[in-house]
């Protein structure tokens, strides 16, 4: 058999004489498609159907990402500490910058942690839809699905980065007081920000392939402004308040604030949270609005 | 009988080139919104950029009706299923579905190539909207039918694009759903497993189940469909006996051969794969467009965009109307055939004998490959009619030719 023949030839069967069907019809039908008039409404009822689908998206991800590296997982863990290294040598010893009570490289590396969770999850997720073009093309489901896997995936790095924290503040003898019942907020709060960011850039992504150049270049200036490498009160009073526009930078200075038993700058982290809550609005509508053109334009 | 699925007055309009342009830059989008007014005042018919892909379709279909959905390509056929599986979006109308919708569009998409058998199993199948449990439920089912059991731990990127297209027409075809949308899958895959995939399709409408089957495979269609939607132009010009909509197709078809377009039918992705630019079928001697006679050689020329790649080769084929294959032939058959210089031919040519091939229309397919049959994309859809005229040669003779192929051959008398 040629494998032109196979390729391009069906046979015919026999077929046996349709059956009357049994089962009976709903009253209501299953699904209604019409040309969408308001675009005012996330679905989340269709969003929760699918949560199998974001956990499967997610573990594809997770499972793939490491695949063919000779180091594997580990790079979760070598990021954030040789940009720590690096820092450390450059603002902690030859800078001098004072972090307090906490070591530099510790205080480095546990914004580092937390941003490079962000940046990653803000980056692949930006990506996203665009990398499963296939998928966008050929299948129905909530799209909003994609960038949400691509997030929920960076958790997993950031739990390996974060075992690495634990290593260090045992080694420099930190120990954690009850503000740390205060981290697992911040870090749903830098999720719930990254999945914001994140599914507004992969829908612009989609029609305005200029993100994909434009990001990393984006996330780097992101990174000096975020209290990652030196602490916001090395900025002069007179500019601080500025920082207060960058959830990240408030983000961070809890994350460690929870971490080391500092205070909190609670009104900070309460402007920091409308921001990011406005954010992840926008980006939802922005992403509803962008939706019903995905599979034409990707 | 209640309809299970119902459609009324479906449109579809795109914008023509905002399919190619496939993505703009903000520098484009910017300057385009700086032009639109000066446009407008210029009295510019934005209409006219306009294509109704669907134009105002309505139907029903009644639960267990397998119904086929032929059309030349552009008819509108792949809009409608895509709005069907809810994949793009109609720009007016209205379709309700009483059941889950299952299709056949999607065979293999979602597979991760570094994923094992097995875990894309798991994912394609959550993918088509299977519970995890449901999955479970059928793994053992999906991988017989596949026929992959000493296969489910290697990944996929090691599988032959046969036995990739097993795995994911096994999960797709488990899927149960009580509608099926079927878009030429049967396409692929060997002879035995595209029996064995027609069976299911048999099964599942004997089920009670509901198929909408798009198809070009005229004898598919015949023998699976209880009825027949034929498409032209967005609409639906015929609805009826798949006998009767085969005909009136056809009819079609022979008014309008246009023997220079062709629709790519991609069987698998590799980087570097030059595509077709045009197949252009032409009487030797007589110019593209002019009429194809019994007694003409015939020129099938292949053009690529790029050069062909290191150790690729072609194969051509021709094909009844009926989907029937007349012949193969293979670039490599004759030792007398000029080589094919990798990085720099670019267009390929193949004649067909004069008197071989009876009067009636014809598909004449190019296959882009390598010389162990594994394919990389077809060229469909490329028409021609042959049509028999009397001559000088058969003159006073008035017989229409049956048969696949005409031979003349040398008659003795004693």
């Amino acid at each position: 058999m040629s494998g032109l023949d196979e390729a391009s030839q069906a046979q015919s069967a026999p077929v046996a004489p349709i059956l009357p069907t049994t089962h009976s019809l709903p009253e209501q039908p299953l699904v209604i498609i019409e040309p969408r008039r308001s675009w005012l409404s996330v679905n989340l009822r269709e969003l929760w159907a699918y949560r199998e689908l974001l956990y499967f998206l997610t573990w594809r991800d997770v499972k793939v990402r490491y695949k063919q590296a000779a180091f594997g997982a580990a790079w979760a863990i070598l990021q954030p500490l040789f940009l720590m290294l690096i820092f450390t040598l450059f603002y902690g010893r030859l800078a001098g910058i004072d972090t307090g009570a906490v070591p530099y490289p510790l205080f480095a590396y546990s914004g580092l942690v937390l941003w490079t969770f962000f940046a990653s999850a803000v980056t692949n997720s930006s990506n996203s839809l665009v990398g499963n073009a296939n998928l966008i093309s050929k299948v129905y489901f909530p799209r909003m699905i994609v960038p949400a896997a691509a997030v929920c995936a960076c958790v997993v790095d950031f739990v390996l980065a974060f075992l690495l924290l634990v290593v260090l503040m045992f080694y420099y003898g930190v120990a954690p007081t009850e503000s740390l019942l205060m981290l697992p907020v911040l870090v749903v709060l830098t999720t719930l920000f990254a999945l914001g960011v994140g599914t507004w850039l992969s829908a612009l992504n989609v029609k305005y392939r200029d993100i994909r150049f434009a990001l990393p270049f984006i996330v780097q200036l992101w990174l000096f402004v975020s209290s990652v490498i030196v602490p916001s009160t090395v900025v002069p009073e007179k500019w601080r308040w500025l920082l207060a526009f960058n959830p990240m930078s408030s983000f961070v200075e809890g994350f460690r604030a929870a971490l080391f038993g500092d205070a909190f700058d609670r009104r900070a982290l309460v402007v920091a949270s409308v921001i990011m809550l406005a954010v992840l609005l926008y980006s939802a509508l922005v992403f509803r609005r962008m939706e019903r053109d995905f599979a034409d334009l990707i | 009988m209640k309809p299970i699925i119902n459609v009324r007055d479906l449109r579809k309009r795109y914008r023509l080139g905002a399919r190619e342009a496939s993505y703009k830059t903000l520098r484009e989008t910017l300057a385009g919104v700086l032009r639109a007014p000066l446009r407008r005042a210029n009295g510019g018919a934005p209409s006219a950029r306009m294509l109704w892909a669907l134009d105002g379709v309505s139907f029903e279909v009644a639960p267990g009706e397998v119904v086929g959905v032929i059309g030349r390509n552009g008819a509108g056929k792949s809009t409608l299923l895509k709005i069907l599986t809810r994949i793009t979006e109609p720009t007016e109308g209205r379709v309700e579905l009483y059941g889950r919708v299952g299709s056949l569009l999607e065979v293999g998409t979602g597979f991760h190539p570094e994923l094992s058998g097995r875990e894309n199993i798991y994912l394609n199948g959550a993918i088509l909207g299977m519970q995890r449990a449901e999955i479970e439920g059928k793994f053992d089912e999906i991988v017989s039918f596949a026929e992959l059991e000493k296969f489910l731990d290697t990944p996929v990127k090691r599988y032959s694009s046969g036995m990739y297209m097993r795995l994911a027409f096994a999960v797709a075809a488990h899927l149960e759903p009580e509608i099926l949308l079927v878009d030429e899958v049967l396409a692929v895959g060997d002879a035995a497993f595209q029996k064995k995939c027609l069976m299911k399709m048999g099964g599942i409408a004997q089920e009670g189940r509901t198929v909408l089957f798009v198809s070009h495979n005229f004898e598919a269609v015949k023998s699976l469909c209880t009825r027949c939607l034929l498409l032209d132009r967005g609409r639906i010009v015929m609805d009826g006996e798949p006998e009767a909509a085969i005909e009136a197709s056809l009819a079609r078809l022979r008014e309008e051969t246009s023997a220079t377009t062709f629709k790519l039918q991609p069987i698998r992705n590799a980087p570097d794969v030059p595509q077709p630019v045009s197949v252009e079928v032409a009487a030797a001697g007589k110019l593209a467009g002019e009429m194809i006679t019994f007694e003409d050689e015939i020129v099938v020329t292949l053009s690529l965009d790029a050069p062909v790649g290191e150790h690729h080769t072609f194969a051509f084929q021709v094909m009844t109307s009926t989907g029937l294959t007349v012949f193969n032939s293979f670039f490599r058959d004759h030792p007398e055939n000029p080589p094919l210089r990798p990085g720099e031919s670019r267009r390929v040519s193949v004649r067909v004998p004069r008197m071989f091939l009876p009067g009636g229309v014809y598909e004449a397919v190019f296959a882009y490959m390598l010389p162990n049959a594994e394919l990389f994309w077809l060229t469909r859809e490329t028409w021609f009619e042959l049509h028999e005229i009397k001559s000088y040669r058969n003159e006073g003779l008035n017989v229409k030719r049956t048969g696949l192929v005409s031979i003349i051959l040398p008659w003795g008398v004693d």
